[in-house]
């Protein structure tokens, strides 16, 4: 089975292009907006795009990420809103949807129902930052069921070298690195020591590794697209959207920036 | 009979091991090195000695004449966890893990806290084993238990308000994981209930369990047989499950877990997990849940900061779906009047969150014959709740 995902990394690959990545929070500030968002960045070149659940208890974020949930909750954001959003996007755009979205989210609307509704609206992959491979056997047989959505597992600098042999091996699409030990939006440590462990988790595994967390310039993007498969953007766009998305040129200045990252990780 | 949590850290199908990758590795050092020390005699011992010596144990098991009497029913005892040193049982779990802190070699601890008391008892034990320590507490939570914030602060500790979500404990914890995800190499997450991810719901309850196995001896050598019935409040569910567990292959002794009703289980404004809740994972749980129908966390009140907690410690889901242990709960008003009334017989002044096992008993003790035993954990001394109570009935001190 290959899904979108793959595809999209395989595609990349052969024009020797790294993969963009943008992370929103679905519902900040409306679902109507996020649809418009999704199809902005997927003009302005993002490879794949992360659509945030919203929870109330979001213990892997920063405040960031918080108050965009806060807010996606207050404006009435839930799991079966976003996943209608997905399956009007679909009419109009093929690009990559991957849902991060936390456990209880998921587990809410009953494993089963969720998987079987994600793939029917269109969604393509799964992160589930509370549910580390040692707890994902319901989650993976729900997926395998419903054909999908494929989950995607995270590896972190704290990882074993037994952790990162697990990980590889049960994520399906991608790997994702969590940059630093630490939580969503904070500053970005050392790029040494990420391309360290990155080109470490890469003798492991021939799966395509995409970085995250800390990242929020064209600049640090670039860096990191020297020794990754791709590069995710959250806090930094998420604040950005937060701060300016009633501007009149928002969507033009939006895709704008998008290309600009893109650009980056040619 | 099989022996809970299993190797996946389950109690039947609550429980587990639900945090961040980044954690993992510190989950799994923890539960390594928690392993280790439980067959450790050394390890024991210093335990052991520190219960004795610092915190004052064993406490004594009281027999409430007075209120016996009053109620006209079962002989009522109370188990006197008001008396360990700072104040509430929390003191013999914050022992336990500074020491297994010392053996992992970290420097630097952090906790949660919501009536203040569990934060108390951290500031207590870093300051006695020279740790650092940060504590986390809901800035709605600083202002009911300014008392406790002034407390930790005057023992060394740092006390960081948390401003999100309903600014209570649920709202502390998940600020305490978010520091422990960043400075995990460095820090231990000294949790304070019988929460969180494996191997905290098992070890948080060996540490209490002390409460039960005294209570169990006490009450043979003072009435020559077991309790009919235990009576404990159920927050997150520490020093209940401490004084349920040694009880528990006791077919015979019945258990009662009593949870905050607030304004009273209609009213949608309490934090009764078994009146409402469904099953749900937070803060690295799977367990009895208050959310909504999409698995959003629900705000839960509670006039007693301790209870006001929307999710309960795993192995009380598990004993709760098989029978064993029984819930109920009591309202504010009720904990309340319990509050007074346990002051006023037996010159005791119990904690709020103490005072909703008192109302039940207030309630049980007269359905009960005179010959039986009805044995409370009093967890909790009132003195941190003085002052609220004084400026809701708007008495000035």
């Amino acid at each position: 089975m290959t899904n979108r995902i793959q595809h999209t990394f395989k595609a990349l690959q052969a024009k020797g292009e790294k993969a963009l990545i943008p992370y929103i929070m679905a519902g900040d500030p409306s679902l109507d907006v996020t649809e418009s968002l999704v199809l902005t960045l997927a003009e302005g070149g993002a490879d794949l795009i992360e659509l945030g659940v919203p929870f109330s208890d979001p213990i892997a974020d920063g405040p960031v990420i918080q108050q965009a949930a806060e807010r996606a909750l207050t404006s009435g954001t839930t799991l079966k809103k976003i996943l209608s959003t997905v399956r009007s996007l679909r009419i109009k755009t093929s690009v990559p949807l991957i849902f991060m979205a936390y456990y209880n989210t998921i587990l809410a609307m009953g494993l089963e129902k969720f998987c079987t509704e994600a793939v029917s609206a269109g969604v393509d992959g799964l992160i589930v930052p509370d549910l580390p491979p040692e707890e994902s056997d319901e989650l993976c047989h729900a997926t395998r069921s419903a054909g999908g959505p494929v989950v995607i597992f995270l590896l972190a600098p704290t990882s074993t070298p037994e952790r990162r042999n697990k990980v590889s091996k049960r994520t399906y699409g991608f790997i994702y690195y969590v940059s630093l030990t630490g939580i969503t939006g904070a500053q970005l440590p050392d790029l040494n020591h990420v391309k360290k462990n990155v080109r470490a988790i890469q003798k492991l595994s021939q799966k395509p590794v995409a970085v995250g967390f800390g990242i929020s310039t064209p600049e640090q993007a670039h860096h990191v697209a020297q020794f990754a498969e791709g590069v995710i953007i959250g806090s930094a766009l998420v604040r950005n959207i937060a701060e300016h998305h009633q501007d009149p040129t928002f969507l033009s200045n939006l895709k704008a920036l998008t290309q600009n990252l893109k650009t980056a990780l040619r | 009979m099989a022996t809970y949590p299993d190797k996946h850290g389950r109690f039947g199908k609550f429980g587990g091991m639900y945090v961040p990758e980044t954690l993992m590795p510190a989950i799994h050092e923890l539960d390594q090195t928690y392993k280790k020390i439980k067959r450790d005699k050394q390890f024991q011992q210093e335990f052991q000695t520190c219960l004795k010596n610092f915190v004052g144990r064993p406490t004594p098991l009281y027999f409430a004449e007075r209120l016996t009497k009053t109620l006209g029913g079962a002989k009522i005892y109370l188990k006197r966890e008001d008396l360990c040193h700072t104040g509430a049982h929390k003191i013999n779990n914050t022992v336990g893990q500074a020491l297994l802190t010392r053996r992992m070699k970290k420097k630097r601890v952090i906790a949660e806290t919501g009536a203040g008391q569990h934060g108390v008892a951290v500031a207590t034990v870093a300051a006695m084993f020279g740790l650092e320590a940060e504590i986390y507490m809901g800035t709605e939570d600083m202002e009911r238990q300014a008392l406790n914030v002034f407390r930790m602060r005057l023992l060394g500790s740092k006390v960081t308000g948390v401003n999100a979500g309903s600014r209570t404990l649920k709202d502390a914890i998940s600020e305490a994981m978010r520091d422990w995800t960043t400075n995990v190499g460095t820090t231990h997450y000294l949790l304070g209930s019988v929460l969180g991810a494996h191997p905290y719901p098992m070890m948080i309850r060996d540490f209490q369990s002390v409460i039960g196995r005294e209570a169990r001896k006490q009450i043979v050598t003072q009435a020559g047989r077991l309790p009919h019935c235990l009576v404990a409040c159920v927050g997150g569910g520490s020093n209940s499950m401490g004084l349920f567990y040694p009880f528990v292959k006791d077919a015979k002794v019945k258990m009662v877990g009593v949870e905050a009703g607030g304004h009273g289980i209609k009213s949608g404004k309490h934090a009764a997990r078994f009146s409402g809740g469904r099953s749900g994972v937070l803060h690295g749980t799977m367990t009895y849940l208050l959310q909504d129908q999409d698995g959003q966390v629900n705000l839960t009140h509670s006039v007693s900061a301790g209870l006001d907690y929307p999710a309960v410690g795993p192995e009380h889901s598990f004993y709760h779906d098989s029978g064993r242990i029984q819930y109920t709960s009591v309202t504010d008003k009720e904990a309340l009047a319990a509050f007074d009334f346990l002051s006023q017989e037996e010159g005791i002044i119990p904690a709020l969150e103490s005072a909703h096992a008192v109302a039940e008993v207030v309630k049980l003790a007269p359905t009960m014959k005179k010959n039986q035993i009805l044995l409370m954990n009093l967890s909790g001394r009132g003195d941190k709740d003085v002052q609220q109570i004084a400026n809701m009935r708007g008495i000035p001190l």
